[in-house]
């Protein structure tokens, strides 16, 4: 049974690789991720199986919860909404890893053997802390998406040296359990647990709104990292495989965001950027009110339907209003009158990159039609008009030129490059990063003041009325 | 597990997964990255294995402690959310990608 289990094992491993593998290209994703789900249902009925029906009822009143829970919430869920999902199902599998810690420890200790072997007490300890940390940052990743609480960074005197200690605590305690292979009072143990939720709550807590996509990628790794070290802990390939390959992608992922932002992790981790003290006010134009142009939907419908090329820049402010199929219809308007349509996409628009491509895609938006950050540089200084729904940070020319602004060498949209700039928008409000936009005073620039769907659907009105 | 040679062995495969993982995940393009995020998600669910081995473990060794078992009913339970719902989403996410040949 061993074996056939095993080899069972080796081939749900070469479906996740496979499945990994078909994620690469849009046409064979889907195909991808189906055997990725193959493979995990193979593990798993094997997993079952070799437990031999030990404890069946408590692992089926929670497998039956649990899946009904993911399931119902993943078909719920509006598809803006996502990342902060994708948040929480990770957050629970770093609380799953954690508690697996929790229970081996109590199994252990119910056993009355003297002392844990080294390898099992230090790989309990660590995806017990590594696991909680992920939990802890993940539902506040989510809070802070679903704004729940304030996007913004939470800043106080001394933060810093807080999480230092707490970390140090959490070091302290946890070589403490592996020193007496276990024997510790059952108080520390759980004080250790505490320590770390707490750690992955302050440690978010300071992160704005606009970094919470580089957060939510570093707390996948974290977990994948758990779960390859829980493998250690209860002997099991599978889980140091399956780990492992998630901790690699995070890794890459946390890598190319940072990069596509031009932040290193530390300075996401520890910058608080965009807590609005400091420096930037001087960068920002002094925060006061801009000088701004306002335009009437029928101008700027005008505007459109004589261009010969127009760049929509879609952003957040998209996604929140649902807007990609008001946008995909005011799209088929203008090619229709023969206008060329194109959609800049920013690395990082939205909260989590692909973030708008998802939703183009959901609004049947053909995928040749957008073109990434590069691609689209070049065709803004040959662009009649540029469109920009609900984008913000990412056009603004700060980061180009003015070296004391927080954002400032973050790779950005050229709008201001386009022959005029239209901007849609709800106020004045300043971006996720919390700064003001230059772009918005440019003489090519006006604004178009309302939610992104009202807007769009105004200006497809107007377009059709020509 | 105090077999040192075991314990090589599960190290060479956990460096060997690591560079898997970046080969096959280095070349997925932007577009991807948000459901491969979710697909990447959905696979650490494999931790739901794990609290079902451990939830075993603990019924095996006597495991009468009510507290305990709340607390491997509670591991099972986020282990089946992590996996079950990751899957979900991601297909949902992946539908939006199918093919529209021809346009409209």
């Amino acid at each position: 049974m061993n074996v056939v289990a095993s080899l069972l094992d080796l081939v749900a491993i070469a479906l996740f690789i496979l499945g990994l593998h078909f994620l690469n290209a849009p046409p064979t994703a889907r195909l991808g991720n189906r055997l990725a789900a193959i493979g995990m249902f193979i593990a798993l009925v094997m997993v079952l199986v070799q437990t031999l029906g030990i404890g069946w009822w408590a692992i089926a009143i929670g497998t039956v919860i649990g899946a009904t829970i993911g399931v119902v919430a993943a078909v719920r869920v509006k598809m803006t909404a996502m990342p902060q999902m994708v948040a929480l199902y990770n957050g629970a599998g770093g609380g799953a890893a954690a508690l697996i810690g929790v229970v081996e420890y109590a199994v252990f200790l119910a056993s009355g053997h003297g002392a844990l072997d080294p390898v099992v007490s230090i790989s309990l300890v660590l995806s017990m802390i590594i696991g909680a940390i992920s939990f802890a940052g993940s539902i506040i990743a989510f809070l802070k998406l679903q704004e729940v609480m304030t996007g913004r960074p939470i800043t106080y005197p001394g933060q810093q040296v807080v999480n230092a200690l707490i970390l140090l605590a959490i070091l302290g305690i946890g070589g403490w359990f592996v020193a007496t292979g276990g024997a510790l009072p059952i108080g520390a143990f759980y004080a250790l647990l505490a320590a770390a939720l707490a750690l992955g709550v302050l440690f978010v807590l300071p992160i704005g709104g606009a970094d919470m996509p580089v957060v939510i990628s570093l707390l996948n790794s974290f977990t994948g990292l758990a779960v390859a070290i829980t493998g250690f802990e209860i002997d099991s390939v599978l889980l140091i495989i399956c780990g492992a390959l998630v901790g690699a992608s995070g890794t890459i992922l946390t890598v190319d965001m940072g990069r596509a932002m031009n932040r290193s992790i530390t300075n996401v981790l520890f910058g608080a950027f965009g807590s609005g003290d400091g420096s930037e006010p001087a960068a920002a134009g002094s925060g006061g009110p801009q000088n701004v142009r306002a335009v009437s939907a029928d101008d700027v419908a005008v505007m459109l339907a004589y261009a010969s090329k127009v760049m929509f820049v879609p952003g957040y402010g998209m996604a929140v209003a649902q807007a990609q199929h008001s946008v995909k219809a005011l799209a088929d308007q203008l090619e229709a009158r023969g206008v060329r349509v194109l959609y800049a996409i920013h690395p990082v628009a939205g909260r989590m990159p692909g973030h708008m491509n998802v939703l183009l895609a959901e609004a049947n938006v053909p995928y040749e039609q957008l073109l990434d950050m590069e691609d689209a540089n070049t065709e803004f200084s040959t662009t009649d008009v540029a469109l920009v729904i609900g984008a913000n940070d990412v056009t603004n020319p700060a980061a180009r030129n003015v070296t004391s602004s927080p954002i400032y060498g973050m790779p950005i949209l050229d709008v201001d490059k386009a022959a005029n700039v239209i901007v849609l928008k709800r106020s004045m409000r300043s971006g996720f990063a919390g700064i003001d936009n230059p772009l918005y005073e440019m003489p090519n620039c006006a604004m178009l003041f309302g939610d992104a769907k009202a807007s769009v659907d105004g200006l497809t009105a107007a377009v059709k009325a020509l | 597990m105090t077999d040192v040679n075991h314990l090589i062995e599960l190290l060479t495969v956990l460096v060997l997964a690591v560079f898997v993982g970046f080969e096959v995940i280095s070349k997925v393009p932007t577009t991807l990255h948000t459901p491969l995020m979710s697909a990447t998600n959905a696979i650490h669910g494999i931790v739901l294995a794990g609290a079902i081995v451990v939830t075993a473990a603990f019924f095996a060794g006597g495991g009468s402690n009510a507290f305990v078992t709340a607390l491997a009913i509670v591991a099972v339970t986020l282990g089946a959310i992590n996996v079950f719902g990751g899957f979900a989403v991601t297909e949902r996410m992946l539908q939006m990608f199918r093919r529209k040949e021809g346009g409209k």
